[in-house]
C-alpha cells in the first residue's frame, strides 16, 4: 500500500478524498503506529482516495492548551492552519479525538474550517453505506468486548452510538462497564497528565479503569484513542492480564475482520 | 389597637424584603467582578436549557430515586409558596383565610394539594437528613465538608421540616377552632393530612387554640423571612441561581476551550508582523490568577453550586485519592469571592489583600490532577463547569509564572522544537508509511 502526502497529491493535480490526519501519537508511538497502518489499510481497500501531511503534520497544540500553555497552542494552530488552508483541505478524518476535538471545535474560530470526522464516525458510515463487508464468521464474532469511551469523543463531543455501532458490526457480544457512556471514567491520560507523573493519590486512574474493564469479563477492550489504549494497555499489563485481554482500536478490529 | 399585628407584619416583611434585596444587589455586584463575556446568543437553546435543566431537573434524573425526592422537595417548596401568598395578605389587611370566599369549594381542594405536599416535604427532608449524616455516603463525609457547609446543609433540611410542620399545625388548630362557633374561623371543609392531627387537640380551650394558632402562623410566615435571608448565605441560594445558570450556560461542545484572543493576536502579528496595529496594547494579564480574571459566568457558577458533590465523584482524579476536587474548586471559588466582596463593603473598592485565588484558595497540586475529562461539567445539574476555572488557573501558573512540572516544559519544548509532544524528528513522522 503507497499511502501520499498532499505535497504529492498537488504535484500530481490531484485532490483527495479526506485527509487522513494521523496525530503524534499515531506517528511516533509504536503501538499506535498499529492503529495508524489498520485504519489506513481500510481506507485503502475500501478504495478511498486519501493522503497524509506527512512531515507537514504537527501537533494541534491540545495537550499544550490543556496545561495552559496558550502560546504554544496558539503557534501549533497557526502553523497547522496556514498548511491545512494552503492545501485547500476541506475534509479530515482522524483516529486521534484530541486531534479530532481541537481541529474541529477550536480551529474554526482561528480561521481553520473543515468537516471534521472521526475515525469511529467514519468508520460507520462506511459500513451503513456497504462499503466495509464484515467477513462471515470473523475473529471476533460473539466475543465478549467491552467499549472504553474516549472523554474526548464522549462527553466532550457526545460521541457515544458511532464506536459501538461499528463494534456490531462484528457481531460481538457487546458489554458495558458500570461507568460508561456519558458516565465513562477517564483513562488518566488527558489534560497533557499523559506527559507527566500522576499527582500523589492511592492509586493510577489508568488502573482504577483497568480494574472496571477486567470486571465485565470481556476478553477485547476496545479504544477509538491512541491515548485511552496506551493506558488501558500498561493496566492491562499491570494487572497481568496481557495474556488472556487484549486492548485493539476500532480500527484494528475491523481491518482483521474485512473481507 | 386593633391594627398593631398588621403593622408589626408589614415591618416584619419590609424589613425581610429589604435586608433580601441588599444581599441580592450585593452578590450581583459580586458576579459582575468578573470579566464581561456576551451569553445572549440562541435565546431559544438558552430557554431550552433553563425549561429541562433548571425546571425539569434534567440530570437529576440520573439516579431517578434521589431526583424524585429532591423533586418533590423543590415543587413543594415553590407551591406552598403560593399559601404564602394569602398568609403575606392575610397578615397585611388582617384578615383570616382571605382567599376563602372567593375560590369556595377549590379552595379545599387547594390547601389539601398544600398539605400533601408539606407532608411530602416533610418525609423527604427527614429522609435527606439520614442520608447525609448516618448513612456514610461519601460525598457527604467528604473533607471538603467540614465545618460551615455540612451544618449549612442540616441548618436548611431543619428549618424546611419546621415550616412544614407549623403549616400543618397551624392548619389543624384552625380547623379545631371552626367548630367552636368564631366567627373569625370559618368552616373550611377537613383538610386530609391536619385532620388526622385535629382531635388531639380537642382538650384545649378556645383562647389558647387562638393563641397556638398565631404563635405557629407568625413562626411560620416569619421562619419564611428568615428562610428568605438566609438564602444568599447559603449553598440553598441554588434554588434561584439554578436558573440563570441554565440559562447562561455554554452551548459549545464541552470539548472547545475558551480562546485567548489576545495570545492568538499575539502570535499573529509575530508571524505577520504586518498585520499588527501600532498601537496594540499587551493583554494586563494571562489566565485567571484571581476571581477578577474569570468570566462573570464562573462566578455566577460558584453562587449557583448546592455543594452536593456530584462532580468530585464523577472525577478520575478524586476516585483515585488525588487532592483535587472540583467541588472544593466552586467553594473556594465563592469563599474568595465573598472575602472579596466583604473587602469591597468595608473599604468602598477593592483593597488588595495580597491574597489571590491561586495559591491561597486552590493549590498548583488540585489544578494539576486534573485530566479535563469534563465528568464535573457533566455531572453537575445546575450547569456549572469546575473544569473552566480549572484551566483559567492552569494558564496563569504557565503563563504568568512560568510554573510546569519538569516533565511539562520537556513535553512544551518537543512540540516546539519536533512538532510532537516527544522527542522524536520531524522528519519521522512519517515513517510508518514505509511499513504499511
Amino acid at each position: 500500500m503507497k499511502v501520499r502526502t498532499m505535497a504529492e497529491m498537488m504535484q500530481s493535480g490531484e485532490t483527495p478524498e479526506i485527509l487522513f490526519w494521523v496525530g503524534c501519537a499515531g506517528s511516533f508511538d509504536q503501538r499506535a503506529q498499529k492503529i495508524t497502518k489498520a485504519f489506513a489499510s481500510i481506507l485503502d481497500k475500501v478504495g478511498i482516495n486519501f493522503a497524509i501531511l506527512g512531515k507537514e503534520e504537527a501537533c494541534t497544540g491540545d495537550p499544550a492548551r490543556r496545561a495552559g500553555n496558550e502560546f504554544l497552542f496558539q503557534m501549533m494552530a497557526y502553523q497547522n492552519i496556514q498548511i491545512l488552508n494552503g492545501y485547500g483541505i476541506k475534509k479530515i478524518v482522524t483516529t486521534c479525538p484530541h486531534c479530532f476535538n481541537t481541529l474541529k471545535n477550536e480551529y474554526p474560530e482561528l480561521g481553520g474550517t473543515y468537516e471534521v470526522l472521526h475515525h469511529a464516525s467514519f468508520l460507520q458510515q462506511l459500513i451503513d453505506e456497504g462499503k466495509i463487508k464484515i467477513k462471515e464468521g470473523g475473529d471476533f464474532k460473539g466475543k465478549k468486548i467491552s467499549y472504553h469511551d474516549s472523554c474526548y469523543l464522549g462527553r466532550a463531543n457526545n460521541i457515544y452510538e458511532a464506536p459501538r455501532k461499528v463494534l456490531e458490526a462484528l457481531d460481538v457480544a457487546l458489554v458495558e462497564m458500570k461507568r460508561c457512556k456519558s458516565n465513562g471514567l477517564c483513562c488518566g491520560a488527558g489534560g497533557a497528565q499523559m506527559f507527566k507523573e500522576d499527582e500523589p493519590g492511592d492509586k493510577r486512574i489508568n488502573i482504577e479503569r483497568t480494574d472496571e474493564a477486567l470486571a465485565t469479563g470481556a476478553s477485547v477492550i476496545a479504544a477509538a484513542c491512541p491515548f485511552c489504549n496506551t493506558m488501558m494497555t500498561d493496566g492491562v499489563k499491570n494487572r497481568e492480564q496481557e495474556n488472556q485481554v487484549a486492548v485493539l482500536d476500532i480500527a484494528e478490529l475491523i481491518a482483521a475482520s474485512m473481507e | 389597637m386593633a391594627l398593631l399585628p398588621q403593622i408589626l407584619f408589614l415591618v416584619l416583611t419590609l424589613v425581610s424584603v429589604w435586608l433580601f434585596s441588599k444581599k441580592a444587589i450585593e452578590i450581583k455586584r459580586n458576579i459582575f467582578l468578573g470579566k464581561p463575556e456576551d451569553l445572549n446568543n440562541h435565546p431559544q437553546e438558552r430557554w431550552r436549557n433553563l425549561f429541562l435543566l433548571a425546571l425539569g431537573q434534567k440530570k437529576m434524573f440520573k439516579n431517578p430515586l434521589v431526583a424524585v425526592m429532591h423533586l418533590v422537595v423543590y415543587a413543594g417548596f415553590i407551591i406552598i409558596n403560593i399559601e404564602v401568598l394569602e398568609i403575606v395578605l392575610d397578615g397585611l389587611l388582617g384578615t383570616h383565610r382571605l382567599f376563602l370566599p372567593f375560590l369556595g369549594v377549590a379552595y379545599g381542594w387547594l390547601i389539601n394539594a398544600f398539605e400533601v405536599l408539606a407532608f411530602l416535604v416533610l418525609v423527604v427532608c427527614v429522609i435527606f437528613l439520614v442520608r447525609r449524616n448516618l448513612i456514610k455516603l461519601k460525598r457527604f463525609v467528604s473533607k471538603d465538608l467540614n465545618g460551615w457547609p455540612r451544618s449549612d446543609a442540616n441548618y436548611i433540611l431543619i428549618t424546611e421540616i419546621i415550616l412544614m410542620a407549623l403549616f400543618l399545625k397551624m392548619n389543624a388548630i384552625d380547623q379545631v377552632l371552626q367548630t367552636r362557633g368564631l366567627e373569625h374561623y370559618r368552616p373550611t371543609g377537613a383538610f386530609i393530612i391536619s385532620s388526622q392531627y385535629a382531635p388531639i387537640l380537642q382538650g384545649f380551650s378556645t383562647e389558647a387554640l387562638v393563641i397556638f394558632e398565631r404563635i405557629c402562623w407568625w413562626l411560620h410566615i416569619a421562619g419564611i423571612f428568615a428562610f428568605l435571608n438566609y438564602l444568599p448565605y447559603s449553598k440553598h441560594l441554588h434554588i434561584m441561581l439554578a436558573f440563570p445558570n441554565a440559562y447562561f450556560a455554554r452551548l459549545e461542545p464541552q470539548g472547545k476551550m475558551h480562546n485567548m484572543v489576545s495570545v492568538q493576536n499575539e502570535v499573529l502579528y509575530a508571524m505577520q508582523p504586518e498585520l499588527a496595529p501600532t498601537d496594540a496594547a499587551p493583554p494586563a494579564r494571562f489566565g485567571a490568577k484571581d476571581i477578577f480574571d474569570l468570566s462573570w459566568k464562573n462566578l455566577l457558577d460558584a453562587y449557583s453550586c448546592t455543594e452536593c458533590g456530584r462532580c468530585t465523584s464523577a472525577c478520575p482524579a478524586n476516585i483515585t485519592g488525588k487532592l483535587l476536587s472540583p467541588r472544593k474548586i466552586m467553594m473556594a471559588t465563592r469563599d474568595r469571592l465573598e472575602a472579596v466582596g466583604k473587602n469591597i463593603n468595608t473599604n468602598q473598592s477593592f483593597i488588595d489583600d495580597v491574597k489571590s485565588l491561586l495559591h491561597d484558595y486552590i493549590s498548583v497540586e488540585e489544578l494539576r490532577a486534573c485530566t479535563t475529562c469534563n465528568a464535573c461539567v457533566e455531572a453537575c445539574p445546575v450547569s456549572i463547569s469546575p473544569l473552566e476555572i480549572i484551566v483559567e488557573l492552569r494558564r496563569s501558573l504557565i503563563m504568568e509564572e512560568s510554573n510546569a512540572p519538569q516533565e511539562w516544559n520537556g513535553t512544551f519544548s518537543n512540540i516546539e522544537n519536533n512538532f510532537a509532544p516527544w522527542k522524536f524528528s520531524p522528519d519521522d513522522r512519517d515513517q510508518w508509511t514505509a511499513e504499511a
